[in-house]
């Protein structure tokens, strides 16, 4: 769906923010990007609609090379949920909110109706369809953000940082989102350093550092590696972090998950406990 | 001693009908460290601004009951004798930096208080090395890590020795390295100065094992006050959207089948010495 092949950015003041990126992305497949702040990761992200072309290298979407097609065309394909999206709402409902960007892509009144409702529900803001969108909370002008994003159907949504300032209700709220986009088939691209929230989702992980991708792969590979990720200014999630503590006694240290910690660890405690009794 | 008493404080910002605070009491005793939670909205901000002045002085809303801090009456003190012994360290560190220096902007509120010079330097040097940053003090603030910044802002409320430091979730916009760095450097000033701390944070993993007490509120509320320990372990914080260290419901789902653990752990450390203490009681 998603192919970089080589791919070097240069900011107009000479900043490198990617170093010869090749990396692959597969429909429905659900993506953290993992990485210090000024890694690259909102950079990888815009490259994705086509806002920032590469420097050197090739941006492909679902085959098409980024450079032959305008934002517009490449946003049917890619939605992206910018940090600070909840800045840009200007008009006085949600719902007109929602509608504004379905008309400007040219669907039909018919097809608006039916997408705003569609996307309302969905993200669970039915309820507050004629109120202002500056009277949402935090976590609902999140919600609306995503909700413009998926009136058009992309086949893939990019989120850069949707966690930061969340609290642990509406990041519960946005995890059923992710998982229910996958399950509709969509590729999902998370871009994060929230190491918990990526323990709980367990995607395919690509970390990156100073432009670079220095790993790629399960989320239980890659968060369980104290020293790689320090690198990157991140830390193990919890869980991985008290599992690595107990290593010499053979519990299992790729974990990262609160069950499968309880699973490991009681297993392991009765297996001690048998032999001692026998 | 104390250092905060709030009595029946309710506050409705001007333009808001549902107050943000509902008849909060709350005392803080001096050298506490106290970690406040809640949900977004919850009231935490507006509390912690009623604790530094900013509330009522420049905020316009209604508002009853009383706080005391550090001895004064906060809606009869002028903010800047108010910032001698309150400082406040925010979200965004950008937001609190100007200078073309570090070493600048932490001299900066010391000068405005028109302290001798040799006083100011003295101070400088302290706060700077108290927060581990001296060797940034010629760099400009702007060219710093995210994390970099938030310790010059806390270096910079540090110099004017307060007596009580809040903080206004001071890591979310930092990345995991960063945030344990600035919440280990909050809890040493803790140790070192005896500065009673306040904290508005999310990030419970970093702050469990640290913090003498943990303050709930929702809606306005204080909803739970007590040890981090006895806060934690209750099952019913959830859908409040509070946060529970990972390693709290690890031991719990342990005690579930094996009873492992005597008290909840709140750290890595304390999880682990756990199990070890309960295989060694095996041996035995």
């Amino acid at each position: 769906m998603i192919k970089f092949d080589s791919v070097t950015y240069v900011y107009p003041t000479g900043v490198r923010a990617l170093s010869g990126i090749s990396v692959e992305i597969g429909k429905g497949e659900l993506v953290a990007l993992m990485g210090e702040n000024g890694a690259g990761k909102t950079t990888f992200i815009k490259h994705l609609n086509g806002l920032l072309k590469p420097t050197s290298g090739r941006v492909y979407v679902d085959g098409k090379d980024t450079r032959s097609l305008s934002v517009a065309q490449l946003s049917r394909k890619v939605g992206i949920v910018f940090q600070n999206a909840e800045d840009m709402f200007f008009l006085p409902t949600v719902e007109e909110e929602v509608a504004f960007s379905l008309r400007n892509l040219g669907f039909d009144e018919g097809t608006v109706r039916r997408r705003v409702d569609w996307a309302l529900r969905f993200m669970e803001l039915e309820a507050y369809r004629n109120r202002s969108p500056f009277l949402l909370s935090g976590g609902e002008k999140k919600r609306l953000a995503l909700a413009i994003i998926l009136a058009w159907n992309p086949q893939v949504v990019a989120m850069d940082e949707p966690t930061v300032g969340q609290d642990s209700v509406q990041k519960e709220k946005l995890k059923e989102m992710v998982r229910q986009m996958v399950l509709q088939g969509r590729t999902v691209i998370i871009s994060t350093h929230d190491v918990e929230f990526v323990a709980e989702l367990r995607p395919r992980v690509i970390l990156m550092s100073k432009g670079r991708i220095v790993a790629d792969g399960r989320a239980e590979d890659i968060l369980t590696d104290a020293g790689l990720l320090e690198g990157c200014s991140l830390l193990m999630p919890q869980v991985a972090a008290t599992m690595s503590r107990l290593r010499d006694l053979g519990f299992d240290a790729k974990v990262i998950s609160v069950e499968d910690a309880v699973k490991s660890i009681v297993e392991r405690l009765r297996a001690v406990e048998h032999t001692r009794g026998s | 001693m104390e250092i905060v008493r709030v009595e029946g404080l309710t506050f409705a910002y001007s333009g808001s009908e549902a107050p943000a605070l509902r008849g909060i009491n709350l005392v803080v005793e001096e050298g506490e460290f106290v970690l406040l939670l809640g949900p977004s909205g919850c009231g935490k901000s507006t509390l912690l601004r009623c604790l530094n002045g900013l509330i009522p002085h420049f905020y316009a809303g209604r508002m009853e009951g009383r706080v005391v801090v550090a001895g004064m009456e906060v809606s009869k003190t002028p903010t800047y004798v108010l910032s001698q012994h309150v400082g406040m360290v925010f979200q965004n560190p950008e937001n609190q930096l100007f200078s073309l220096t570090v070493e600048n902007d932490v001299a900066f509120a010391l000068e405005n208080l028109g302290m001798p010079r040799e006083e100011i330097k003295r101070r400088v040097d302290f706060a700077l090395r108290a927060v581990g940053i001296e060797g940034l003090r010629r760099r400009s603030p702007f060219e710093l890590s995210g994390g970099q910044q938030q310790k010059v802002a806390i270096a910079s409320v540090l110099a004017l020795m307060p007596k009580l430091m809040l903080f206004d979730e001071p890591t979310s916009s930092l990345d995991p390295l960063s945030a344990k760095s600035v919440i280990d450097t909050i809890s040493r000033i803790r140790k070192e100065f005896g500065t009673s701390i306040v904290v508005a944070e999310h990030r419970v993993e970093l702050l469990a094992d640290k913090v003498d007490r943990v303050v709930v509120m929702h809606d306005g509320r204080v909803i739970r006050d007590g040890r981090p320990r006895e806060v934690f372990v209750q099952e019913e914080m959830k859908p409040y959207g509070i946060p529970v260290p990972k390693v709290v419901s690890m031991a719990k789902g342990v005690n579930k089948s094996l009873m492992v653990f005597n008290e909840v752990p709140l750290s890595p450390e304390e999880f682990e010495r756990g199990i070890r203490g309960f295989l060694l009681d095996k041996v035995r």
